[in-house]
């Protein structure tokens, strides 16, 4: 077909990125997209807390609130021992969110849009927080799996559904982040190549109607924006109630 | 640096400035209707996805069991119930951790 067409999913192919270096090792968009993510954090981190000011400033007080916030949802999810899981979590926390966000700026790749990214986060989350339970109460954590309180002849049929269960931990929370970025950036690709179509189909009047796309774009924009946040912090706070089933096996 | 009277002082005028500003802190902001609408959004954010991945992974495990045992299609078929009941479950457990 002639003319502009939507191709809603390219944007998510992956080339290689930092020259003739990047193309040798396969460096890739998505890891450049994490690398810029990795140095905004640190940067923001070794700006915010070099002042020590005890009254802080804008970046020491955003720091501040970042960090206050996943120690606050550490603790009040986890428990006293949630201060030992706090720097996973806040790394956790703050890759997702800052590749949330970034991948919405234009010429940024939004690399938690990927399947294989998300899903290594959440195996590593389940890992994790299975060698924890593992380590905290040995082989006693394989009652886990055994709901207290019920007749005997069930359990043949409760167990399975408890191991299912948790095997679902990590497809579900993979399958929840990358969903949701990738249907975002997929509705902004097909709203903005809509007003493309409009404009080369019916002309001056198609240029005209496509500001109910843009207009469309804008509002999603906002929405996205808080899909991003939302979706950093949902995966948080499971890898806490994880983290908290491990230690406390209820 | 004694910041005694000073400290209680300044509390005090804190206080009348904030309750001025928006009236009497909330007790428990928890509660409110804006906060309660974004954590049932969470909430369903959440659930959605829960059921498949049970459903998934029941489903492929029934089907790796198949290949194992040349029993193909009956423990796919067992196992879909269970994965409908380890759903279920996931659901409750999550509506319980709110």
């Amino acid at each position: 077909m002639a003319g502009p067409s939507i191709d809603a999913l390219g944007q998510f192919s992956l080339t290689t990125g930092l020259g003739p270096i990047g193309r040798a090792v396969n460096f890739t968009n998505s890891n450049e997209a994490m690398l810029a993510a990795a140095v905004i954090i640190l940067g923001l981190f070794a700006i915010g807390l070099k002042a020590k000011a005890l009254v802080p400033g804008r970046v020491q007080a955003l720091v501040e609130v970042l960090y206050e916030f996943v120690h606050n949802m550490c603790v009040d999810t986890i428990g006293e021992e949630g201060r030992r899981f706090f720097p996973l979590v806040f790394t956790i926390f703050s890759f997702i969110l800052l590749g949330n966000l970034i991948g919405l700026f234009p010429y940024f790749f939004a690399f938690t849009s990927h399947i294989a990214v998300t899903l290594a986060l959440a195996l590593f989350v389940f890992l994790f927080s299975t060698g924890v339970g593992f380590y905290t109460h040995g082989f006693g954590f394989l009652k886990f799996f055994v709901p207290s309180g019920v007749p005997g002849w069930l359990l043949p049929l409760l167990v399975p559904i408890e191991f299912i269960s948790y095997l679902s931990r990590p497809v579900s929370l993979s399958v929840r982040l990358f969903a949701n970025m990738t249907a975002g950036h997929v509705m902004w690709e097909v709203f903005a190549g809509f007003m493309l179509l409009l404009t080369a189909g019916l002309g001056v009047f198609g240029a005209i109607a496509s500001v109910v796309p843009l207009g469309l774009n804008v509002a999603l924009a906002a929405l996205e924006l808080l899909v991003a946040g939302l979706q950093a912090y949902v995966f948080a706070i499971l890898t806490c109630l994880y983290l908290h089933d491990a230690v406390h096996m209820h | 640096m004694s910041d005694g009277p000073e400290k209680t002082a300044f509390e005090e005028r804190l206080q009348a400035a904030e309750d001025a500003a928006h009236g009497p802190k909330r007790k428990d902001p928890g509660k409110s209707d804006a906060g309660s609408a974004q954590r049932a959004i969470e909430l369903a954010m959440r659930l959605g996805v829960e059921m498949v991945a049970a459903m998934v992974i029941a489903v492929v495990i029934g089907w790796g069991l198949d290949r194992l045992f040349h029993t193909k299609p009956w423990l796919m078929i067992l196992m879909v119930p269970v994965g409908l009941a380890a759903g279920l479950r996931n659901l409750l457990r999550a509506e319980r951790k709110e």
